[in-house]
């Protein structure tokens, strides 16, 4: 990978000149988790430490949303269905913010108008691209899978319509073509060929209002700790993404708490695929240990039964004796 | 009288034994019975159906969306079917492990049924699929997704369907009439069973474990990390009470090929799985109520989920617990047999209520199953019935083995099944 980091919109981000070129493409995820975590750290201080620190791996691909400054015109939704190939959304009727929209298999992103203590504040839904995503460990066939850049794409030629990947994903983001003979699975996919190719994702391309920023996630979080140290009045001192379900690739800044933007604040910290972690490690185990066990009990009830037959017919009294 | 129970008879020719199971595909009983004049127009209207189903998209004869991606298929077939056909390795752990021949007789019965379920009900996983063609994609190894609960249950369900037939086969070579191959099949019979077990053991946790991450979406008074052990745990009396009421079913049906021995060891067998229901079913509602404790839950019991939740937990846990204590001790039987279907529906209840009912329990719009969904359902479960009773009324289940078997089994001593003997 030799392609510059794509401009971003609203702040010089240190992450395009640390770089790893070396990045091994396995990297496992654990280890990459802490790397992350010390990457955070050091990028509190400055770019340089940071440099350093990643060089386990990159970080993922992100963008910040600031809520603060989102003016709901929709433009995002028009570039999304642009982009991918959607029905194109319709920007002139309000009537939309009439209803709370969700996302939608012909519809990757909504933007909905919440009333919240601080009056009308809009926010933009998508996938979350989780950096520990539930629904790519769900994936039985690894259709759902994360790329190393960060995207969480969908894979066709693997997918085979199970939709666990629904019932695992903690924002109900994968969205399931009931209505055709060969359906698929359809979510934000950030855009992951633009990106490849060095360009923003479409939504973050054409935000007029500068509410989207795109770049890698530990400098994106180092800019939003920013804002908040710099705005105390206006933000909540609170980012979701950061830590919730072990963080997340798309990460919001809000002026008032962020259930009354609609988000699930009760998901908890821990990386969805935690929650399975523990009884897939039994497995292995038990695969091993109780055929073993298994032959063992039956041997010796054999030995009993056995010997119990062999001597039964010839004398009672050496029932006594079948135990031993 | 079936020629092969001779056993002076020679060999067949492979020609013979094509024209054999041509003649036994034939039907044996009379056509219109209440069971054939329901069945028959539920299975051709599911055939329809699923044309229409592959053909318009799931959308076209279901009422899932994507709030519910999983309704009753998942949630009822694939499910609770799987619950209900654990008494199949509970039946081989009693008799092949612990040896207990007292259970003997009912072994192949059970097995039988249990091999059925998992083809039709973990078949009709199939249905669900919306790309079923890729079904394989996990199995010949392109994609394993080996950090996923699915794949693995998926790998279990099709290794577990193996071991199963390997303990049901020496029937079938019984029936052709295939000695030797009856012979080879026999010794594989421990092996099949260990594997079996622990299969089972980790699929039927493993079947919970599939709403782990599911938290958030289940209702806390369902959801717990103890999932997996209280699906493994239910699975036992799940599986242990369809044997007693298909039991009695099955004794009025096939009460002409039942042998003597069959019928007399009857009685005996139900009292033994009611004592194991009773047992399990206290486990179960012991480690039920130390999980509202554990999770401190106890409030939600106020909520109409919570009236909901003790329905379950004491109408079809609880009374069912003290139904079969009192049954047993008394030795009355119809009493066993109203505690083992009151099982049933909790376990119905229960695995409903996680994939389905208590599933999203904050969602404005519900998902109910549409009447085709139902109708597939009935008719995956009339043809599993054609299916089972064809195989009972042809091959030596319930019958007794032919004589060449049971000489077989009396010059060597075999680890596996042992054919239900003539006397009683």
């Amino acid at each position: 990978m030799t392609d510059e980091s794509p401009d971003t919109r609203s702040a010089v981000l240190p992450s395009g000149a640390g770089k790893s070129e070396t990045a091994p493409a396995g990297i496992d995820r654990r280890g990459f988790l802490k790397c992350l975590g010390v990457a955070g750290a050091a990028l509190m201080v400055g770019p340089a430490p940071a440099r350093a620190a990643t060089t386990g791996g990159e970080e993922p691909y992100g963008v910040l949303v600031d809520t603060t400054r989102c003016v709901g015109c929709r433009a995002c939704e028009a570039a999304c269905a642009e982009a991918n190939g959607l029905p194109t959304a319709e920007l002139d009727d309000d009537h939309v913010y009439d209803t709370r929209r969700l996302t939608s298999e012909k519809q990757w992103t909504v933007v909905n108008r919440y009333a919240t203590d601080r009056g009308e504040v809009f926010a933009k839904k998508q996938c979350m691209h989780c950096v520990h995503p539930a629904c790519s460990s769900a994936c039985l066939t690894r259709a759902m899978y994360k790329t190393p850049d960060g995207p969480v794409v969908w894979r066709e030629n693997k997918c085979m319509g199970c939709r666990f990947c629904m019932v695992s994903c903690p924002f109900d983001v994968p969205k399931f073509e009931y209505a055709s003979a060969v359906p698929r699975i359809q979510k934000c996919k950030l855009c992951a060929e633009r990106v490849r190719a060095g360009k923003l994702p479409a939504c973050v391309e054409v935000c007029p209002a500068g509410a989207l920023t795109f770049g890698r996630r530990n400098a994106l979080l180092v800019e939003a700790h920013r804002r908040i140290a710099d705005q105390p009045d206006l933000y909540i001192p609170q980012i979701y993404g950061e830590q919730d379900v072990g963080g997340t690739s798309w990460m919001y800044l809000a002026s008032v708490p962020f259930e009354q933007l609609g988000f699930r604040t009760d998901l908890g910290t821990t990386p969805y695929p935690d929650l399975t972690k523990e009884f897939l490690y039994g497995v292995p185990v038990a695969l091993l240990t109780v055929p073993a066990f298994l032959l063992a009990v039956s041997t010796a009830v054999r030995g009993a039964t056995e010997a119990k037959a062999h001597e039964v017919p010839h004398e009672s009294d050496a029932r006594s004796s079948a135990s031993a | 009288m079936n020629p092969m129970r001779d056993p002076a008879r020679p060999r067949r020719a492979p020609g013979q034994l094509l024209r054999f199971v041509a003649s036994e595909l034939k039907p044996r009983r009379p056509y219109f019975t209440l069971f054939n004049v329901i069945s028959v127009p539920v299975i051709l209207l599911t055939v329809v159906l699923l044309v229409i189903r592959f053909t318009y998209g799931l959308g076209s004869i279901t009422n899932l969306s994507q709030e519910y991606p999983w309704g009753l298929w998942i949630g009822f077939d694939v499910i609770t079917g799987v619950a209900f056909a654990g008494g199949a390795y509970i039946l081989t752990f009693l008799v092949y492990i612990l040896r207990l021949e007292k259970y003997h007789p009912i072994v192949r019965i059970t097995v039988l049924n249990g091999f059925l379920a998992y083809v039709f009900y973990a078949g009709a996983l199939l249905l669900d699929l919306g790309r079923p063609w890729n079904v394989i994609n996990p199995i010949i190894g392109n994609s394993f997704g080996v950090s996923s609960v699915l794949f693995l249950v998926a790998w279990h369900f099709l290794l577990y369907m193996t071991a199963a037939f390997l303990e049901f086969a020496p029937a079938v070579a019984e029936w052709l009439g295939l000695r030797r191959v009856r012979r080879v099949l026999n010794t594989l019979t421990l092996g099949a069973v260990i594997f079996g077990i622990t299969l089972s053991l980790l699929h039927q946790s493993g079947l919970g474990a599939l709403y782990l991450m599911a938290k958030g979406k289940v209702h806390p008074l369902w959801y717990s990390e103890f999932i997996p052990i209280l699906f493994f745990v239910s699975s036992i009396f799940a599986g242990l009470s369809l044997v007693i009421v298909e039991g009695t079913i099955s004794r009025r049906v096939f009460r002409t090929r039942m042998s003597r021995e069959h019928h007399a060891s009857h009685d005996d067998i139900v009292l033994g799985l009611g004592r194991i229901c009773a047992g399990t079913l206290f486990v179960y509602l012991a480690l039920k109520v130390l999980e509202i404790l554990h999770g401190r839950e106890v409030h939600l019991l106020a909520t109409p989920m919570g009236a909901w939740y003790l329905l379950e937990v004491v109408g079809f846990v609880a009374v069912p617990l003290v139904l079969y204590t009192i049954g047993v001790r008394r030795r009355a039987f119809r009493i066993i047999t109203v505690a083992a279907v009151l099982a049933l529906v909790g376990i119905v209840l229960n695995r409903l209520n996680v994939s389905v009912i208590a599933f999203k329990w904050y969602e404005a719009v519900r998902y109910v199953p549409s009447w085709q969904e139902v109708m597939v359902t009935l008719g995956v479960v009339f043809s599993e019935i054609w299916v089972f009773r064809w195989i009972v009324n042809r091959m030596p289940v319930v019958s007794p083995a032919p004589a060449w078997a049971e000489a077989q089994d009396t010059r060597r001593p075999v680890l596996g099944y042992r054919g239900v003997s003539r006397e009683a």
